[in-house]
């Protein structure tokens, strides 16, 4: 850098005000972040991991492109000051065909670096792909209520409202319909992405957990008044452990039949955990067809064959 | 009977809150104010001849940014409530707000930034510039201009109608969502109020559109052909044809809302055999072009301002239009990629995913023709530049998020987390209203005749990055902690206070800054004198905005200028050519048509808002009583002779100072300081108490 | 001096083209209605489907209305560019009748239906055909309005170049109506029987 380049003093001040104010800022934000859930980052599951490593690779990339372009355009915009000096100064200056052909590609280019990511990515996670493991896997019925989650283990026989326990290592099956509720979004960050439960639909969500733990679960999508508050805890343990906590449920727990699932589905808001055993094992369906049949007879046809079994 | 002239409006429809007694005061103590002052200064004649019914497009220009103004104030406060809310409810507390009200004010301020502000702004700024930067005297409709202006202000009085009679707004998220929207879900008024608010302003828009195209289309200078076009005149033009495509869309979903909600039809109810993700994916055909026709014009602005501040000619000039041409095509075709999560196949994720990367090439190529534009060029760096800078460095950080949203995988984490909020926000805070800005204080003084004043300028300037850092950056990191949007409660155990406690502070810092920006152009009221431009062309302008006086005459040029080249009006300047041959001016005569319909459509609204079927079929045979005087009526323009636009001329001229002065570029230290104005506006004061000046008015 | 004629024939270029503009855009609104009916038209929940409702002779008799009314239309706006004032007013009353006629076969088709409990509450089917073929309707109706106004002024005024204009614009608007009824024909009621 020659003399005439050199950093003016108050451009220099304020380049280091500004730096310092960021550093300044985020070590206070970590300070703050330290001990903290950070769900996203802190996945405990192969699903929730590959999701964290596609927006960590991702950001990479466009990073890559992104800060070389804003630093060209800080550069040029500091080199070409007007204090600097006018013998640089060429308005007649004109860009070439090399130069209209590159701001095309490059840009193109990059592109094409993320799209060979995103098509594949965007088929393995797709939420409704079966996961491969040694252990079998189990199914586990949510029905989104306002303002609550019911859910249904249809092999175990039990049902728990705004929590959900699930053995480790072992795929889970989120069969997602949600019954005179808006659309709600079931999201449990720290293990997988969300998926949106609507009445009539199933929508199918596996994930896999890897570690033990409590980990919150919550309604992503604003379906009303009690929104906020339409959380649950998804507890992660052995084997083991899972199959002693169905036992215990199914010593201390009501009977979640017809009537008493009336009673569940009426508005309330901030639910306490409920556990419930035997269950009506026709509940799921009823919950699911009631939209279903509200269609045609020929779409009610396709959603049984494609949902139900 | 009563219900034949009321519907449902009852007793219990009149405020009962303190929230809502108190917005009602305020809007009653403010018309009351301002109808003081007009009777006692009686201007009452004045404000209706030359401006509620005015149809030229520079008056009207300036009732668009007062009104986008004043919402921006308005939508500003529901920001500083919802984040107080935030910081407030932990754990057991409630906090200042109930869910139910929360959740309106959230819903309010989108609509209000969206509809009221950043369009508003958008339209004042097409307004004022784009008949100026074609050399035009007119719009193709100035009927059209105003009918579309008063039903944007139909818009803005309806979404503010539900602290008068209701007391409830929609509480449902800015895009009311079916079926949380639906009649089951949402019983009271409120998503009716933003229904027919909506409807309104967006019919308008239709119509502000149709006549933009048509003037850019058919009215532009002799001589100026699409290829030597203002870049900001193809941004319009863009953005309009973009409108006229998506805000049908708009119409016709609301519509059938409303006849879901008002006549019991099954669109969107879950039950009855409709279909609620019909509703998602109509709203976000329109949804997400509606944030590019706000964008593109800020990407207009600032072509202008860099080629004008760089002072060359805008580098690869084909490519900049190309590229503004390739993300209204494709801004049309990604709309899904707002709800990957709702369970589509991966194949049609795949797809929306790959069009909004593509997406990012003509953006980024926008990019590529600035940095070339600044090359080789002169720079200063006067307010308009700074926010370029600023736009540059907040909205490639909303670039940056928003690609990596673009990946379906990466989404159904990040969807509906604070990261998205921040996205968005990135890119509508650093592209739209930095575009804003820095649009109205380059064009400020060809709309005033003075220059704004640099000083408090960029004070507010550096107030906006700190609060915008201070209150997204937090956001962000929020999101990543598995945080969701419109939470109004959650638990301290989350270790999410802390950030909301920053946000706030950010908040609070911007408000310095939007504070600072009313001072600025008090300020510079103020110091008119010192800050007068009489060139008409404080910047060396290149375009032909800057070929006439500030403020333009009515009829905006005395001689419709003869275009050769893309830099019209650099080009006359350099060659001298001028012409003095005065003509006769067709000129549309001002008329009340615009207001007296955006009034009965309002009342359409209203009496659909609360049943009053009377109420909707009086003011729908007035419309077409209306429509049916005017459409026939021969009377709609005068002849302004050119002996009295030589007369006109010289009246302007000979109040002209002799003392020419070149405006000076950078902030000088004649500029009043903040504390300059503090004790200007103190000694004001104690002047008026002192001398008891009250008693003369 | 301005050039009025100049003047007048650049602003009816201009009112041209953004009426064709404004077209496109109730164009959109009529495809939206469209493809909304394209997706609920099999939700009956288990109520009549099209074909158990739909009069094929009626549809019919309502196209030939609206068919000829645009042939009478289009002699109408020849006649009037001649400014043969009641040749004009004759062939504009005739179109005036025939959508008249088509509107009341419309109307008495829905109170039909209706009566017999067919009503948009009652599925979403019926939902988007009433809200489909009803926003026809209610452009038709605007038609008329505006056709019966512009023979009233006229009658008032006599056949003047702005009122060509006029006439220029609603018989654009009138072969519009006329095409969206065709596609309305063809996927509402024709493809009922499909």
């Amino acid at each position: 850098m020659t003399a005439k380049h050199k950093i003016s003093p108050s451009l220099a001040k304020l380049l280091v005000r500004m730096f310092a104010g960021l550093g300044a800022f985020s070590f206070l934000l970590w300070l703050l972040l330290r001990g903290q859930n950070i769900a996203i980052l802190h996945s405990k599951g192969p699903i929730a991991s590959q999701q964290r490593d596609l927006i960590i690779w991702s950001l990479i990339v466009i990073l890559a492109i992104a800060v070389p372009t804003v630093l060209l355009l800080y550069f040029t915009a500091w080199r070409y000051r007007e204090s600097h000096s006018s013998s640089t100064y060429h308005p007649e200056a004109k860009t070439g065909k090399i130069f209209n052909i590159i701001i095309w590609a490059l840009p193109s280019l990059m592109m094409l670096v993320l799209a060979f990511t995103l098509v594949p990515s965007t088929h393995k996670l797709q939420p409704n792909k079966a996961l491969a493991a040694q252990k079998p896997s189990i199914n586990i019925q949510v029905v989104a209520m306002r303002w609550k989650w019911l859910f249904i283990y249809p092999e175990q026989g039990i049902a728990t409202v705004n929590y959900v326990q699930l053995p480790k290592d072992t795929p889970v099956a989120f069969d997602l319909t949600a019954d005179d509720a808006p659309m709600s979004s079931f999201w449990v960050p720290n293990l997988s992405g969300q998926l949106y439960a609507m009445t009539g639909h199933i929508n199918r969500l596996n994930l896999i957990a890897n570690v033990n733990g409590d980990y919150p679960g919550r309604s992503a999508e604003i379906n009303g008044a009690g929104f906020a508050g339409m959380q649950f805890t998804a507890r992660v343990s052995s084997t083991d452990d899972f199959e002693s906590w169905v036992e215990t449920t199914k010593q201390s727990s009501a009977s979640l039949d017809k009537t008493a699932y009336q009673t569940l589905i009426k508005p309330s808001e901030n639910n306490e955990v409920e556990t419930y055993y035997p269950v009506d094992g026709t509940l799921y369906a009823d919950a699911v067809m009631k939209y279903i049949g509200s269609h045609g007879n020929k779409a009610a046809h396709t959603m049984h064959d494609e949902g139900m079994n | 009977m009563r219900e034949f002239w009321l519907g449902r409006l009852t007793s219990h429809s009149l405020p009962h809150d303190w929230v809502m007694v108190g917005g009602t005061a305020t809007f009653i103590a403010m018309f009351l104010f301002a109808a003081v002052i007009l009777t006692r200064t009686k201007r009452w004649k004045w404000l209706w001849n030359d401006w509620l019914t005015s149809v030229d497009p520079k008056k009207i220009g300036i009732m668009y940014f007062l009104v986008a103004g004043f919402m921006l104030i308005r939508g500003g406060i529901d920001v500083i409530l919802m984040w107080l809310q935030q910081v407030l409810a932990v754990d057991g507390s409630q906090g200042i707000l109930s869910a139910d009200h929360y959740q309106q004010i959230f819903t309010a301020h989108g609509n209000i930034m969206v509809f009221f502000v950043a369009m508003g702004f958008i339209f004042g700024l097409i307004n004022y510039i784009v008949p100026l930067q074609i050399g035009a005297r007119d719009l193709a409709s100035p009927l059209l201009n105003t009918l579309g202006f008063w039903l944007y202000v139909g818009g803005v009085v309806m979404i503010n109608m539900f602290f008068v009679f209701g007391g409830e707004y929609a509480a449902t998220g800015w895009l009311a969502v079916a079926p949380l929207s639906g009649i089951d879900f949402s019983p009271g008024v409120g998503v009716d109020y933003w229904i027919w608010s909506l409807q309104i302003s967006g019919i308008g828009t239709t119509l502000g559109a149709i006549n933009f195209i048509m003037t850019i289309l058919k009215m532009r200078a002799p001589g100026m052909t699409l290829g030597k076009m203002p870049l900001f005149t193809w941004a319009s033009l863009f953005s309009m044809l973009m409108a006229v495509a998506v805000f049908p869309l708009l119409t016709a979903t609301l519509f059938l809302q409303f006849f879901d909600r008002y006549f019991g039809a099954h669109f969107f109810t879950a039950l009855g055999g409709g279909d609620p993700m019909m509703y998602t994916n109509l709203i976000w055909m329109w949804g997400h072009p509606e944030v590019y026709i706000l964008m593109l014009p800020a990407f207009g602005i600032f072509s202008e301002v860099v080629s004008t501040f760089s002072r060359k000619p805008i580098a690869s000039y084909t490519a900049n239009v190309l590229g503004m041409a390739g993300v209204s095509v494709l801004a049309l075709s990604v709309w899904l990629h707002h709800f990957f999560t709702m369970g589509a196949s991966s194949d049609v994720n795949a797809f929306f995913g790959l069009v909004t990367l593509v997406i990012s090439i003509p953006t980024a190529v926008l990019f590529f023709t600035w940095i070339a534009t600044m090359h080789k060029g002169l720079i200063r760096f006067d307010t308009p530049m700074l926010w370029f800078l600023g736009f540059v460095t907040i909205f490639t950080i909303g670039g940056v998020s928003g690609l990596v949203l673009a990946f379906p995988p990466a989404d159904f984490q990040l969807h509906n987390s604070l990261f998205l909020v921040a996205h968005f926000h990135s890119n509508v805070i650093g592209g739209v209203l930095f575009g804003i800005f820095s649009g109205i204080s380059y064009w400020f003084p060809k709309i005033a005749g003075f220059r704004l004043n640099e000083r408090i300028g960029r004070n507010a300037f550096w107030c906006w990055i700190i609060g915008f850092c201070m209150s997204f950056i937090p956001m962000y990191i929020l999101g990543i902690m598995g945080a969701t949007r419109r939470l109004d409660h959650y638990e301290s155990s989350t270790g999410y206070q802390p950030f909301f406690i920053i946000m706030l502070l950010g908040g609070i810092v911007i408000a310095v800054g939007l504070t600072l920006q009313i001072v600025q152009i008090l300020a510079s009221i103020i110091q008119r004198g010192h800050l007068r431009d009489n060139t008409g062309d404080p910047w060396n302008g290149r375009t032909l905005e800057w070929a006439t006086a500030s403020p333009p005459p009515f009829y905006n040029f005395t001689v419709i200028p003869h275009v050769m080249t893309r830099d019209a009006f650099l080009d006359m300047k350099r060659l001298g050519q001028f012409d003095q041959q005065y003509e006769d001016i067709l000129i549309p005569k001002n008329t009340a048509v615009g207001i007296y319909i955006a009034i009965l459509a309002f009342l359409v609204g209203f009496g659909f808002v609360w049943h009053i079927n009377s109420l909707v079929v009086i003011s729908l045979i007035g419309i077409i009583i209306i429509f049916a005087k005017r459409a026939f009526s021969e009377d709609s323009e005068y002849t302004l002779r050119a002996e009295e636009v030589e007369k006109l001329e010289a009246k302007r001229i000979a109040k002209v100072p002799a003392h020419e002065k070149e405006v000076k570029s950078l902030a000088d230290e004649e500029d009043m300081s903040v504390w300059d104005f503090v004790r200007y506006v103190i000694t004001f004061a104690m002047d008026i108490i002192r001398n008891k000046k009250w008693k003369t008015w | 001096m301005v050039n009025h004629k100049a003047h007048q024939a650049a602003a009816d270029d201009r009112v041209m083209f953004g009426f064709w503009v404004y077209l496109m855009t109730d164009l959109l609104v009529f495809s939206v209605l469209f493809a909304v009916y394209a997706v609920l038209h099999g939700n009956t929940v288990g109520g009549d489907a099209g074909r158990d409702l739909f009069s094929l002779p009626l549809a019919l008799q309502e196209t030939i209305l609206l068919l000829t009314s645009s042939f009478t239309c289009g002699l109408g706006l020849l006649a009037a560019r001649s400014y043969k004032k009641w040749q004009t007013l004759i062939c504009f009353g005739i179109t005036f009748l025939l959508g008249a006629l088509f509107l009341s076969l419309e109307m008495k088709e829905f109170t039909e239906f209706i009566r017999e409990g067919q009503t948009l509450q009652l599925n979403a089917f019926l939902s988007s055909f009433f809200v489909l073929v009803g926003t026809h309707g209610l452009h038709i109706t605007s038609g008329l309005l505006w056709m019966a106004i512009t023979m009233a002024y006229i009658l008032k005024r006599g056949l003047n170049a702005p009122l060509v204009r006029k006439l220029a614009l609603l018989s654009l608007f009138w072969h519009f109506l006329d095409i969206v009824w065709i596609f309305i024909f063809t996927i509402v009621y024709l493809g009922a029987y499909s």
